[in-house]
């Protein structure tokens, strides 16, 4: 099995979790390809955060630079 | 600390789990379904505020040891990271049970201990805030926040698991069990620690650096 439950209210998670039909979970999103349209908003929105933190980044270094110059 | 190379890591392994935490399969599990893919962001949440405030305790001690003002730069900004990591843990974990547990908040040992945690940090800012002089601030800030810190960890980590709580882990309760972390989630989770709590440092290191900034313009006037 996939992992060892030390302590006895722990239930493992079994393979049979990954390919049983009882539960429902978004197959059809996948199925037509709509999950790589969540994929690629989230992706966006990341990289859209990432390059701001990276405009800040330099903002401050350009500050500390012209401060240190200053001395 | 003005290095690269860190940040870059702390970017890629955050897009990793955004991707992959969507795109690779799930264990399919009663009353959670797909909702189980939040763990790898509402987790990485509340280890990336332990690991940075445990970082803010250790920088408050090596203040009050040395009197250098900059570890005291360092544990207020890390605490204000953490807090914001905190109220995203809060929220994220309000908006998942709101849909799991059936309620937003359900009075769940975690729950409560994780927002009195929260509180005890929000008393930290006001206090300092309500502090002029800037030795003092640091004097009694450093107290308070290894206090606070010592607070926290039963606070989170012993009370939730001496009774019953809905949160995995914790406490054995009849309708939600804990589960054990198979390979295949760990392969996204983990990596969601590091990544998140790399981000956490490098907004930390952002603020330490334009409080430094400030003061020494304040210097200068």
């Amino acid at each position: 099995m996939m992992s060892l439950g030390l302590s006895a209210q722990k239930t493992e998670i079994v393979e049979e979790d990954y390919a049983n039909d009882r539960i429902e979970m978004a197959d059809s999103m996948r199925a037509d390809g709509k999950i790589y349209v969540l994929v690629a908003i989230i992706v966006t929105l990341f990289v859209g955060f990432t390059l701001y933190a990276i405009m800040t980044e330099r903002k401050v270094k350009k500050l500390e630079k012209s401060l240190k110059e200053r001395e | 600390m003005r290095k690269t190379w860190w940040k870059i890591i702390g970017v890629a392994l955050v897009f990793y789990t955004l991707i992959a935490g969507m795109l690779m399969d799930a264990p399919r599990l009663a009353i959670l379904n797909e909702t189980i893919r939040a763990m790898h962001f509402h987790v990485p949440m509340w280890f990336g505020m332990v690991i940075m405030l445990t970082a803010s305790a250790v920088f408050s001690i090596r203040y009050l040891r040395t009197g250098n003002q900059k570890f005291d730069t360092y544990a207020i900004e890390l605490v204000n990271t953490s807090i914001l990591f905190g109220i995203l843990g809060l929220t994220t974990g309000m908006i998942w049970a709101n849909y799991t547990w059936g309620a937003p908040w359900s009075g769940d040992p975690k729950q409560n201990a994780s927002a009195i945690g929260m509180l005890i940090y929000f008393a930290y800012i006001l206090l300092r805030n309500s502090i002029t002089d800037p030795q003092q601030k640091a004097k009694i800030g450093a107290v308070y926040n290894i206090f606070a810190y010592a607070t926290l960890i039963p606070l989170l980590f012993i009370l939730p698991r001496l009774t019953d709580s809905l949160h995995p882990g914790n406490g054995g309760n009849p309708g939600f069990n804990a589960y054990e972390l198979d390979g295949r989630l760990r392969m996204v989770f983990y990596p969601a620690v590091i990544g998140w709590t790399l981000l956490g440092v490098w907004l930390t290191e952002l603020r330490i650096r334009l409080s430094f900034i400030k003061s020494k313009i304040d210097e200068e006037d």
